[in-house]
C-alpha cells in the first residue's frame, strides 16, 4: 500500500523537483514551500515515511528472497526489526523536515 | 516456456517479472541511498550546485535509470495489488489504465525536467 501511495504521491515530488531545477527563483520557491508551508511539509513527510517503510520492508524482502529468515522465529524477528528500523527512520525524517 | 505465461504483460513470463522487480528494486535502493546521502551532506544547497548535479551526464543516466526502474517496479507491483484487491474487471481495468498513463507521464515529464536544465 505504501507503494501505491508512493506511485501517486510522486506527482508532488516530481513537481517540486521540476520547480527546483527550472530556475533560481523556482529553487527558492520550492525550498521556501518545503520550509514554510505546513501542507507541503506534511505531504513531504508522509511520502518520505511511506518511502522509508517501503525501503526497509523491501530490503527485508530481498534478504528473505536470498533464503534467510525463513523460519518462524527468524521471520518474526526480521519483521519486528524492519518495523522498528522504519519507525526510527521516520521519526528522524520528521525531525529533519519539521 | 509455455507453462509460465506472462499475465502482467510486462515481461515474457512471471519469472521475468519476479526478476525485474528485484533488479529495479536494487537500482531504486542505490538511488535512494545516494539522494538521501547527498541531501544530508549538502545542507546549504543552492540552485547552481543542485542544477549542476543534474547536468552531469552520469547523474542524468542514473536518474533516468531510476525513473525507468520506478515505472517498471511500480507497474509489476501495482498489477499484483490490483489483481489481489480489485476483483471487478471493469474497475481493475480503469485502475491499471490510469497507472499506465501516469507511468508514461512520469517518463516524459522526467526527461523534460532533466534535459531542459
Amino acid at each position: 500500500m505504501t507503494g501505491v501511495a508512493l506511485f501517486f504521491g510522486a506527482i508532488f515530488m516530481v513537481y517540486i523537483l521540476g520547480l527546483s531545477l527550472e530556475s533560481p527563483e523556482g529553487f527558492a520557491q520550492a525550498s521556501e514551500m518545503l520550509q514554510e508551508s505546513f501542507l507541503a511539509k506534511l505531504i513531504a513527510w508522509g511520502l518520505v515515511s511511506a518511502l522509508l517503510y517501503h525501503f526497509f520492508a523491501g530490503i527485508k524482502h530481498l534478504i528473505m528472497d536470498a533464503g534467510y529468515c525463513e523460519e518462524l522465529e527468524s521471520g518474526r524477528l526480521a519483521a519486528k526489526t524492519t518495523l522498528i528500523v522504519a519507525a526510527v527512520a521516520i521519526l528522524l525524517a520528521g525531525v529533519w523536515i519539521w | 516456456m509455455d507453462m509460465v505465461t506472462s499475465i502482467t504483460s510486462f515481461g515474457r513470463s512471471g519469472l521475468y517479472d519476479w526478476m525485474m522487480q528485484r533488479v529495479t528494486a536494487i537500482v531504486l535502493l542505490a538511488y535512494t541511498v545516494f539522494m538521501i546521502g547527498y541531501l544530508l551532506f549538502n545542507p546549504d544547497l543552492d540552485y547552481n550546485q543542485w542544477a549542476g548535479l543534474f547536468q552531469c551526464t552520469s547523474m542524468r543516466i542514473f536518474t533516468l535509470l531510476a525513473l525507468l526502474s520506478m515505472v517498471a517496479h511500480a507497474w509489476i507491483g501495482l498489477w499484483s495489488v490490483s489483481t489481489d484487491y480489485i476483483k471487478p474487471t471493469g474497475a481493475r481495468f480503469v485502475f491499471q489504465s490510469v497507472c499506465g498513463l501516469l507511468a508514461f507521464i512520469y517518463v516524459v515529464w522526467g526527461v523534460q525536467i532533466l534535459w531542459s536544465i
